[in-house]
């Protein structure tokens, strides 16, 4: 079935809500920490969305969520 | 039992360190030093006559009924004034004792109606016990002359009545309101002959009384008397249980003739509540026999046909067999659960665990969610757990106070209490909240700062206060030193002090002039003790977790944590909202705050259960409504909440559960939530529960059941026979071996027992080894993660702005007389304080819109418009506008936004940028709710 574009914008908002919250550390650091909490508190279903969003071309997201999100194809230190 | 009597030693206990040894009727007895010789003969086994005293209050020293006589002292004195002194050597019966008493006696008793064999007090009257205890025989005045015999009732107040007829004036009444309470309500009006009680110049239900019922319990004949004791008379047999409304979680000795509950009368012993209580406690409990409870389960193909009542048998494998199906063609993941704080440890426990083990996945999460869920996670990362640091009786040594985004005297109304007498004591008071609350100014208190903040700017001023005390030298270095991490001290210290940081900067964003930031951080760290309080008002917002870090930041800086009279505390909304996580129904979590991602954590449940546990999170509630709609969730089985009244954005939340092929609601009533459901089970109420509730100071107390359940089934043995019913078998002998589970699975809980629990009365987690009686205070000497952890807090506005087209701010918050979604307190009498929910606008922004007092307004956002009769009030600041969500028919939520906090997705409740316009006079529409666009009415109107 295909996302309905309310969902989508769900994660879309959430996750550059969290990015907000990093922005003040240096781009690395803050990366890792979105991806972190991403990790911990979504659950898999809302990280493929994600994935999707990031995937066609990410836009409306915040570059630190695509960079974050580059780093939950790694596993968690 | 039998009817529990509660011994009164008609003084309070003294708590001095010394003890005192003197003799009372020749039998040696020693005392802490302060005791009054009335207490000291109660606790040698002599009960001295007494009208004006009970060991709630202090003594009074008016009925002149306690006389005694002292050795080597003139006259009678009072025992309940007079303390006690070494050697001192007391008679408490004389001949001249009695005489005198019986003088007494007889002038009280010829002004008092001889009707004792018709009195709802009959038995259960101090006064006739006095009569008899005194050997009053004959009344030698006669009854022709001036009397009060004709004093016309009171019976305004739905619950309690008031006899003026009855009435010795002894006060009690007034100083449980004025000490106990701290309403200050009634007076004793007129002198002498003429002096009576008086709730001022108007009746009961027209003054100022908030129907605690404290003066109810005070007076000791029936002057003041329950109205259910005049209907049913004194009741015969006590069960001891634990509140069902806020996270105070009072304990009640529910006072009962057979099955039926004739009163609910605050326990002296009940850790939380010592003896008192509040109107929703004491009175609001008819709920539970109301005649529209369901107690029969019913099915329905589709939530539009009507319902058919089923056999619990057919309807436990109706739903087994909807959602096996479900996941059978969409995967595992497509059902879950919601469970409720308003349920038992016990009845949480079982779902969270048919979710993890019978669903096979982690989709469950708790209405915490939408309420306190930014505290887990703010207090889990600077403290190391999820829970207020403190027990309540902690505010007795508290220097400053700092309420923030907390509304006790309404929303906590028994810790109010408690907290206004310390207030009253000399504490001094830091408000932190855009609305002038009660407790700003107050009867014998005022608040020394109260910082208006404009709604969304908890961050802000929590920085602005941080800055203040770093930068001007105050925070206490050696607390950080030994008790704190090093490394993210340095790293916050260099955040906090940046200039943007500093009240000055951030007064344009707060609305909060720099001065009075700085005074109220100054008078904060100088404490010595400073104890901060807060409720929704914090964590409803898109930075709740960060504003509750933020909290945490300001008591480790200045060294306010780890001993009585500070801390951070969570004012927790409802009765169990503090064990409905530590259960470990957060999508995330296992019981005790513990990650499912933790190997050794799931191996420990596995190996219990029998059962794999997935070791990534589930869906949290609003994502469920995402996935609903977006159609990867398809079944939900919903404990005790109603989501289609108490959840955001409610356009979409009925979108979402309009979208299930499965909804199941365990509820006590067809709530707004029910209205969607296809399977509805009948729930029990806190009168038939067998349990635990864990209240806001983590005490664990006992629900005990007054009656049996009314559908037949305990909720968790509901919930056992869907998992069994699923392939997962599942049961329980007893509630009490849930508990046990829990504490064999939970180190935090390891000590626990319902056994523990009858012979102790409560224990406050952790309790375990360590602490086998629990832990008061916490994080004494360490912090339960070590060393403390100093968390950067940047302010980040919300999205939520004013606009041209939206440009106030609305807050939602609660009343005192009703609770949560109103499911219950609408089905009492309570009812007559709050029928509707009002908006409240400041008299500016209602003469910008030619408002005046009572005008139906329209009150809409960029997601809903509702319509609300309007209240002008100076409480407000300019600009912001407040109602509360108690009945469906306003549609509250239907104009609250998707907006919430970013680690959590706690609802931003707290912010909503709307437009307030009047409703056109005529032609008049109906009140209710709409929705703005698409124009599709949001089905909660008219419910």
């Amino acid at each position: 079935m295909t996302p309905s574009p309310e969902s989508e914008l769900a994660e879309l908002r959430m996750a550059n809500q969290i990015a907000a919250n990093f922005r003040h550390h240096p781009d690395d650091q803050a990366a890792a920490e979105v991806a972190n909490h991403l990790r911990s508190f979504w659950t898999p279903w809302m990280l493929e969305r994600l994935e999707r969003l990031v995937d066609s071309g990410g836009e409306g997201l915040d570059p630190l969520v695509v960079r974050a999100a580059a780093l939950l194809a790694t596993p968690a230190a | 039992m039998t009817l529990l009597r509660e011994p009164d030693r008609g003084t309070p206990s003294a708590p001095g360190p010394e003890t005192v040894t003197l003799e009372i009727d020749g039998i040696p007895v020693s005392v802490p030093e302060g005791t009054s010789v009335m207490r000291a003969a109660a606790l040698a086994g002599t009960d001295v006559p007494k009208l004006c005293a009970t060991d709630s209050l202090a003594a009074f020293g008016s009925c002149r009924l306690c006389l005694v006589e002292i050795d080597g002292q003139r006259g009678t004195p009072a025992s309940c004034t007079t303390p006690v002194a070494a050697g001192m050597r007391v008679s408490t019966q004389t001949p001249r004792l009695d005489r005198l008493r019986r003088g007494v006696m007889e002038l009280y008793i010829s002004d008092h109606p001889l009707d004792c064999l018709t009195c709802p007090a009959n038995g259960d009257c101090e006064l006739q016990d006095m009569a008899g205890a005194v050997g009053l025989r004959e009344v030698r005045y006669g009854y022709a002359g001036a009397n009060h015999l004709d004093a016309a009732k009171d019976t305004s107040n739905p619950y309690f009545e008031f006899d003026p007829a009855k009435c010795i004036v002894c006060s009690r009444c007034v100083r449980a309101c004025d000490d106990i309470q701290g309403t200050l309500a009634l007076t004793i009006e007129g002198r002498g002959f003429g002096s009576k009680v008086a709730p001022g110049p108007t009746d009961f239900l027209g003054s100022e009384c908030v129907s605690c019922g404290a003066c109810v319990q005070a007076c000791p004949t029936s002057t003041l008397q329950e109205k259910a004791v005049v209907l049913s008379g004194t009741p015969r047999r006590t069960v001891l249980t634990t509140c069902a409304y806020c996270g105070v979680g009072c304990s009640f000795k529910a006072e009962l003739n057979g099955e039926q509950v004739v009163r609910m009368v605050p326990y002296k012993d009940g850790g939380a509540n010592e003896g008192h209580s509040c109107v929703k406690g004491r009175f609001a409990w008819g709920y539970a026999t109301h005649p529209d409870r369901i107690t029969t389960p019913m099915i329905r193909e589709h939530f539009t046909d009507p319902w058919r009542p089923v056999s619990w048998e057919e309807a436990i494998s109706h739903t087994a067999r909807r959602l096996q199906e479900i996941q059978e063609r969409h995967g595992g993941a497509a059902i879950g659960a919601i469970t409720s704080s308003r349920c038992t440890n016990e009845e949480v426990f079982a779902v969270q665990k048919m979710v993890r083990a019978a669903f096979g996945n982690n989709n469950v999460d708790t209405c915490a969610r939408v309420c306190h869920s930014p505290t887990g996670f703010g207090l889990k990362s600077t403290f190391g757990t999820s829970a207020g640091t403190q027990d309540f009786k902690s505010v007795d040594a508290a220097d400053v106070i700092m309420v923030i985004g907390a509304n006790p005297t309404d929303a906590h109304p028994v810790f109010a209490s408690r907290m206004k007498r310390r207030l009253r004591a000399g504490a001094k008071l830091i408000v932190v909240d855009p609305r002038r609350i009660d407790l700003v100014r107050t009867p014998h208190i005022e608040a020394s700062y109260h910082l208006q903040l404009m709604p969304g700017t908890n961050v802000a001023v929590l920085n602005a206060m941080a800055h203040t005390i770093l930068a001007e030298g105050l925070a206490n270095r050696a607390f950080v030193a030994e008790r704190c991490e090093a490394d993210a001290f340095e790293v916050w210290e260099r955040f906090i002090l940046d200039p943007a940081n500093s009240p000055e900067a951030l007064e344009v964003v707060t609305g909060v002039p720099a001065a009075a930031v700085r005074a109220a951080a100054r008078l904060y760290a100088a404490g010595p003790n400073s104890a901060i309080y807060y409720g929704l008002g914090v964590t409803e917002h898109s930075q709740g977790s960060t504003a509750v870090m933020g909290m945490a930041n300001l008591a480790m800086l200045t060294g306010n944590i780890g001993r009585d009279g500070v801390g951070v505390n969570p004012l927790r909304g409802q009765n169990n909202v503090q064990g409905s996580c530590d259960m470990g129904s957060f999508p995330h979590e296992l019981s005790g705050y513990r990650h499912v991602a933790d190997a050794a954590v799931r191996e420990q449940f596995e190996s219990e259960w029998g059962h794999p546990v997935l070791d990534r999170p589930g869906l949290r509630i609003p994502n469920m409504f995402d996935a609903a709609i977006d159609g990867a969730f398809r079944g939900l089985f919903v404990q005790g909440e109603d989501v289609a009244q108490s959840d955001p954005n409610l356009q979409h939340v009925v979108a979402a559960l309009s979208s299930l092929e499965l909804l199941v609601v365990q509820d006590l009533f067809e709530n707004e939530t029910a209205k969607f459901a296809h399977v509805f089970l009948p729930g029990t109420s806190f009168l038939e529960k067998d349990g635990t509730f864990i209240n806001a100071e983590r005490r664990i107390n006992r629900v005990r059941p007054v009656m049996p359940p009314r559908t037949g089934k305990s909720e968790w043995e509901v919930v056992c026979e869907i998992a069994t019913a699923m392939g997962y078998p599942m049961s329980w002998g007893s509630a009490s071996e849930i508990m046990d589970e829990v504490a064999r699975l939970t180190p935090t809980f390891a000590g626990v027992s319902f056994d523990k629990l009858d012979r102790v009365g409560s224990v406050q987690w952790p309790c375990n080894e360590t602490a086998p009686l629990g832990t008061p205070v916490m994080h004494v000497g360490k912090f339960v993660r070590g060393l403390g952890h100093f968390m950067e807090t940047p302010f980040v506005p919300t999205d939520e702005r004013s606009t041209s087209r939206y440009p106030l701010l609305l807050t939602t918050g609660r009343i005192l007389t009703q609770y949560n979604v109103g499911a219950q307190t609408r089905r009492t009498a309570n009812q007559v304080w709050h029928h509707e929910d009002i908006l409240d606008v400041h008299p500016h922004d209602a003469e910008d819109r030619g408002i005046t007092e009572g005008d139906l307004v329209y009150v809409a956002s960029r997601v809903g418009r509702i319509q609300l009769h309007a209240r002008i009030s100076e409480r407000m600041p300019q600009g912001v506008v407040y109602t509360t969500f108690h009945h469906p028919i306003s549609g509250t939520n239907v104009v609250t936004t998707e907006n919430s906090d970013w680690a959590t997705n706690c609802p931003e409740y707290k912010v909503t940028a709307v437009q307030v316009q009047l409703v056109p006079p005529a032609p008049a529409p109906e009140k209710g709710a709409e929705a703005v666009a698409p124009a599709e009415p949001v089905p909660v109107a008219g419910a």
